[in-house]
């Protein structure tokens, strides 16, 4: 594999001129091409869209101006997100040849600081799954050993930053869709806080729980992307107006001092053993670095699982019973009426696990089940955001392993529904409680599969957790 | 709590999804094993507990506001000429799998 490229060295050789964004998207391409067969992450290429962008930056560089911070940079984007007049499926049949007519607002962003849009990236169907085997068109397999699933849902967005075919990505998180696959791929993913960045042209799974995310080679790449991502955006009313910091100055701010909590609940059964080993390896790194480690404890970390499948899935259904496909979608023909069409549509049109999610979220939703379901999912909630409340009040982060386990391999999970939900166990939480999350790898296994640190911070505090992060990259070298 | 083949049939009516004889024999087994699993959240009394809908209310409302007014952040001012553009008529009618140039064509709604 070719040296690895980051957005500063791009934006750097484009403004030096010895690179044009041009060529490199190409180049990107190429590799696309040559990669993408065994891979499987790419859905969609946007080649003329690439190229035109590619184009405008040249010409930027070519007229000596001050480039853009993302200029030339080839990314791609989960296809959960809409890009105008390039077709967005979400990993479902049902949106087979839907062409957006607006973009997602961070993918707008990317592209207003220079980024080149390559393609859209496979996915669970819906942003549904933990291993992306349950899209509709293929799986992804994960370049670390290609036997193995790159993790889910944003499957294709760890794999293309993982095999040198994008420099960053986009990604969704609900459950832990862009910490898991960062983590099963070898790559840096984060989660940031909710509101952090708009959800604006997310194409929406559940409402209180989704977030856009980066996926990248190095801390400092993801911190680039936030960045450019995040801030206030009038079209989506819970995107937050705290100002956004500059979080790449912060980046090379000492570590030492700072509090790193340790939750015994993430350390209990079921964790293989060399994840825990690497794990307390990069958590003594951090020591080493100053920071102080101090016990904490989550009491309501096992409840968490059950808590997460009733508002996800409560809100799912809500959400996805807009694929009525009166407006757009695959309609299925022999319909005679319209319940019949709107039944057999999303009959053929939504896989099982989709069908899973609908089934079980309006159960929990429906009448004489509200209040002992989801009503007491929400209560539950405010625990689990009580309990990182109060663990905050006495360290900066929290360090914890992503996942249980590495990569599991492919068809491994598929019949066992509630196993592959146990697979979210330590990333759940973070999205309950709504604070940021980052995963960095530190460390294989003796297959020599990738296994992620995970790191959470307070809410908006994603400085404090890329800080810590960087830190460790650094000393992990 | 168990669910029964009935209430497979009522949910799924519900949610307009039509699933074969396979899947509803499937999702009978998954739903059971998965509220099953659901159950360990009796072991928590949350009587006391305030739900939380969403995250947004912690750093977005206005606790010394009543009502909806609490929500001011995610308000804008109510006036006509406020709005933003919407999509051109065309270009919404794109992706519809039947249209009549004006409208979205579907199926009659009554069997008759």
């Amino acid at each position: 594999m070719t040296t690895a490229f980051t957005i500063e060295s791009v934006r750097n050789a484009i403004a030096e001129r010895t690179l044009t964004a041009s060529a490199l998207a190409e180049d990107f391409y190429t590799r696309i091409k040559q990669n993408d067969p065994e891979i499987g992450a790419f859905l969609i290429l946007s080649k003329e869209r690439a190229a035109a962008k590619a184009a405008e930056i040249d010409k930027l560089a070519e007229a000596g101006n001050p480039l853009p911070p993302l200029a030339g940079v080839p990314v791609a984007i989960k296809d959960v997100m809409v890009t105008r007049d390039v077709r967005t499926t979400a990993g479902s049949k049902i949106l087979e040849n839907f062409v957006p007519p607006y973009d997602c607002t961070a993918v707008s962003r990317m592209e207003a600081a220079g980024a080149i849009v390559l393609g859209k990236l496979n996915c669970d169907e819906f942003a549904m799954g933990s291993s992306t085997e349950n899209s509709a068109y293929h799986p992804v397999h994960n370049p670390r050993d290609k036997s193995r699933v790159p993790g889910g849902s944003s499957g294709g967005s760890a794999a293309a930053v993982a095999a040198g075919m994008a420099v960053a990505t986009l990604g969704s998180d609900t459950g832990g869709s862009i910490r898991q696959p960062a983590s099963f791929c070898g790559v840096v993913g984060l989660k940031p806080t909710y509101g952090r960045v708009s959800r604006y042209g997310l194409i929406a799974f559940a409402s209180s729980l989704d977030h856009i995310g980066p996926f990248a080679n190095t801390v400092k790449d993801a911190a680039l992307v936030l960045r450019t991502i995040a801030g206030r955006d009038p079209m989506d009313s819970t995107s937050a107006g705290v100002p956004v910091p500059n979080y790449v100055a912060a980046l090379e701010t000492p570590v030492e001092g700072l509090k790193v909590g340790v939750a015994k609940e993430y350390f209990g059964d079921g964790l293989d053993p060399e994840v825990r080993t690497a794990v307390e390896v990069a958590i003594q790194k951090l020591a080493e670095r100053g920071c102080e480690i101090v016990p904490v404890s989550l009491p309501h970390t096992e409840y968490a699982i059950p808590t997460y499948y009733i508002v996800a899935t409560a809100e799912a259904s809500s959400n996805l019973a807009r694929y009525d496909v009166v407006r757009y979608g695959y309609r299925a023909r022999n319909a005679r009426t319209l319940p019949d069409m709107y039944r057999l549509t999303r009959e053929g049109g939504f896989g099982m696990e989709v069908k899973r999610r609908i089934m079980l979220g309006t159960y929990v939703l429906s009448a004489g089940y509200y209040d002992a379901y989801y009503l007491k999912a929400q209560r539950i909630r405010t625990l689990l955001t009580r309990d990182f409340d109060e663990a905050f009040k006495k360290v900066d982060v929290i360090a914890a392993p992503t996942c249980p386990t590495p990569a599991f391999r492919l068809g491994e999970k598929v019949n066992d529904p509630l196993a592959m939900y146990l697979a979210d166990i330590y990333t759940v939480t973070a999205n309950l409680a709504g604070i940021p999350g980052i995963s960095v790898p530190c460390g294989e296994n003796h297959e020599k599969l990738p296994i992620g640190l995970q790191l959470f911070g307070r809410h908006f505090d994603e400085a404090t957790i890329l800080r810590v992060a960087h830190a460790y990259e650094q000393a992990r070298g | 709590m168990k669910v029964t083949e009935k209430d497979v049939t009522y949910v799924a009516g519900l949610a307009n999804l039509e699933l074969s004889a396979d899947e509803r024999v499937r999702m009978l087994k998954d739903l059971n094993s998965i509220l099953d699993y659901i159950e360990r959240l009796n072991e928590l009394d949350t009587d006391k507990v305030a739900p939380m809908a969403q995250v947004s209310d912690r750093y977005g409302a206005d606790e010394s506001r009543p009502g909806s007014e609490r929500f001011a952040y995610a308000a804008r001012e109510d006036v006509r000429y406020g709005l933003r553009e919407s999509l051109d008529h065309d270009v919404a009618l794109k992706n519809a799998p039947e249209t009549d140039g004006t409208f979205f064509v579907v199926p009659k709604v009554i069997e008759r």
